[in-house]
């Protein structure tokens, strides 16, 4: 059984403005019967001010579709057109005091009635434009729809997307689909990296991780160019290298201390310090 | 809470009391491992052999004919996985589309390892296409997994038919008894079927205990592999508490089921007849003439399921749903939809399962309680508005 908020179980129970407006100035409508839900929204708009002055709603769909659809009623009255715009289907969701992640493509349903209806009003194209790719055939859920929930809410797996959109909760044939435009999008603006935890090492593992780091990655670097290295000491956090080979009398020499003090810091830690040997 | 009117009972039953009962010493001071060498734990074998003789009396089997398992799902993939392993070199599988998730989702587990399933179709009426069926058959086929009675309508397949035609040909026949076991006369004497699933809770037993008969002679091949319990069938200590439970509901059941069942019907048909004459635009999903007594699965149009169990959850009044909506899933029931339900009827409709603990007067106040639901429903709906209102004028 889903947990419903009390908010919702009484908007459930107790809808608020159900029905249809006469003569509306804007007509919403969104979903099917064939997908499960569906939502026709209609408003009264005052010409001058642009303000919503009345909405009422007709549902057909599960408690959190009804409830969802009724507290969108009550949010836009008196609201103007340009701040109803601004409604995301997550404030929806918050004054309802939150829905269940499964429910909230009920929000979005509600956010989407009202473009619709906002769209209608100002005699703008419909927010589907035919011929659009259709991503998820089984809910007829476009792409430019996907990409919009997706950045919206900040959708990161195929899950979430279904739980918003439904989009890949039907036969599943379209979640690679859904998992490339997740990569697309994500890629274009990736998540800061965390940055690496600084481990607590012994010194034992310590000094076998420095040993490490010097075998494999820095000596091959500087055997290419015909330098090398050796690791004389290791006190603390004072790495004491030697350098060998063509180094020795390079003038480079310093760069070449600091790119190794870099990568050990990067590595193992950031206090490491790293001097060359007195010969 | 005030105490529910519980007709719900294809999802579960209430443990009966004297289910209850017979339990309790067994959960208490006989805590032993019927395996153990020493009296304390010894004794419980006898306990456990009168309930398997309460259990195979209830379907009319030979007690070293029930094998003791975890759940009806369990016995389910047992059932199938032993034929597999018994015909190694068979790749091919019948079902149905209507299959309980416990034989349904596993042979599309078994498709993605590479055996070939057939998922028979049925008609608008919930009922097999017996024509399909037999064309299905080939000499690849491992075993055949058909339900006895359907969880959702509660339609009953022809198992007979099926069972004489694939002893004929000699291919492994499987059903899933788990809705019709107590609430059916059911023998497989008559019955030609080589391996039948049941389930405790469904029957007044508690969750958690199940049976897979297999038929003296048939091979087979155990799914849980350890010990040597239910002579090295099924493996595990046995939970000994739930099977002298379900002994006594098997006990229980056999001894009502014919005076149960005309009740039962009786009350559901009631209900049936009275919500269909009351709530417009509302029809029963599936055969009603070959049908578990208990079951009546109706879809009222244009409102959606879960909206309907939640308002008649305010009252107190427990059913289900194949709407999407409840599962978390989202799309409706594989089987309505396998029948062709229309999709204004897909995702409005409601199961109700009676048990024998119903009262006519729980009966009488779902029918009272109903109709004003759907109307206050169908009021918010922005569908069905003038075919109602054609209704009106009428």
């Amino acid at each position: 059984m889903w947990e419903y908020t009390k908010k919702v179980r009484d908007l459930f129970l107790n809808p608020r403005n159900v029905g249809e407006i006469e003569n509306p100035d804007a007509v919403g409508e969104v979903g099917s019967i064939i997908c499960g839900d569906a939502l026709k929204l209609t408003l009264k708009i005052d010409k001058d001010t642009g303000r919503i002055i009345d909405a009422k709603f007709q549902t057909f769909g599960c408690a959190s579709a009804i409830a969802s659809s009724s507290a969108l009623t009550e949010m836009v009255k008196g609201m103007t057109l340009d701040k109803a715009l601004q409604l995301s289907n997550k404030d929806i969701a918050d004054f309802l005091g939150g829905l269940p992640e499964q429910k909230m493509h009920c929000s979005v349903m509600g956010k989407e009635a009202l473009e619709a209806a906002i769209a209608d009003f100002r005699g703008e194209a419909p927010v589907t434009e035919p011929g659009e790719r259709v991503v998820c055939k089984c809910f007829e859920v476009t792409e430019e729809k996907l990409r919009k929930v997706i950045m919206e809410n900040h959708l990161t797996t195929v899950e979430q997307v279904t739980n918003y959109t439904k989009a890949g909760g039907g036969c599943g044939t379209c979640i690679p689909d859904i998992e490339a435009i997740l990569r697309e999008i994500w890629a274009l603006k990736p998540l800061p990296v965390k940055p690496k935890k600084p481990r607590k090492l012994t010194n034992l593992q310590r000094i076998a991780l420095i040993q490490d780091i010097i075998q494999r990655d820095i000596r091959p670097a500087l055997q290419a160019d015909n330098g090398d290295i050796e690791l004389i000491d290791v006190e603390g956090s004072r790495v004491i290298v030697a350098l060998r080979a063509m180094c020795i009398g390079c003038r480079m020499g310093g760069v070449t201390i600091k790119g190794i003090e870099e990568k050990l810091r990067e590595l193992v830690g950031d206090d490491i310090v790293v001097e060359a040997a007195a010969e | 809470m005030i105490s529910p009117i519980y007709l719900d009972n294809n999802a579960t039953s209430a443990v009966a009391p004297e289910v209850l009962e017979a339990m309790l010493p067994y959960l208490k001071e006989f805590y032993g491992n019927a395996s153990s060498m020493h009296t304390f734990g010894g004794q419980l074998g006898a306990a456990i052999r009168k309930a398997r003789e309460s259990v195979a009396a209830i379907i009319g089997a030979e007690p070293a004919e029930i094998i003791f398992t975890s759940c009806g799902t369990e016995s389910d993939n047992t059932a199938i996985m032993s034929a597999i392993e018994i015909n190694p070199q068979k790749k091919h599988i019948i079902t149905t589309r209507v299959e309980h998730p416990a034989v349904y989702n596993f042979c599309k587990h078994l498709a993605r390892k590479g055996f070939r399933i057939t998922f028979l179709p049925v008609d608008n009426a919930g009922r097999l296409s017996m024509d399909a069926f037999y064309k299905a058959l080939d000499d690849d086929t491992a075993i055949v997994s058909i339900m006895y009675a359907n969880n959702e309508t509660g339609v009953i397949f022809p198992v007979e038919e099926i069972g004489a035609a694939l002893k004929e040909r000699g291919i492994l026949f499987h059903t899933d008894a788990v809705q019709a076991v107590g609430k059916v006369p059911l023998n497989v004497k008559k019955l030609p079927v080589d391996m039948l699933s049941m389930s405790g809770h469904k029957l007044h037993a508690p969750k958690g205990i199940g049976v897979l008969y297999v038929r003296k002679g048939t091979r087979f091949y155990p799914y849980i592999i350890g010990g040597h319990q239910e002579n090295g069938r099924r493996a595990g200590t046995e939970n000994v508490a739930s099977i002298i439970g379900l002994g006594k509901a098997c006990e229980l059941a056999a001894d009502s089921i014919e005076t149960e069942n005309s009740c039962l019907s009786k009350l559901r048909d009631k209900l049936e007849k009275a919500l269909l004459a009351n709530c417009p635009d509302a029809r029963v999903n599936g055969d009603r003439e070959h049908r578990l007594p208990n079951t009546t699965n109706i879809s009222f149009e244009y409102v959606e399921g879960e909206a309907i169990l939640l308002r008649l959850n305010e009252f107190g009044i427990c059913a289900s749903s194949g709407s999407a909506c409840t599962s978390g899933a989202l799309e409706p029931s594989h089987v309505l939809h396998a029948m062709g339900v229309p999709f204004t009827a897909l995702h409005g409709s409601v199961r109700f399962s009676l048990s024998r603990y119903n009262k006519e007067s729980e009966i009488d106040r779902v029918i009272e309680t109903m109709p004003s639901i759907i109307k206050e429903l169908r009021l918010l709906s922005p569908y069905g508005r003038e075919r109602m209102a054609a209704k009106v004028c009428k």
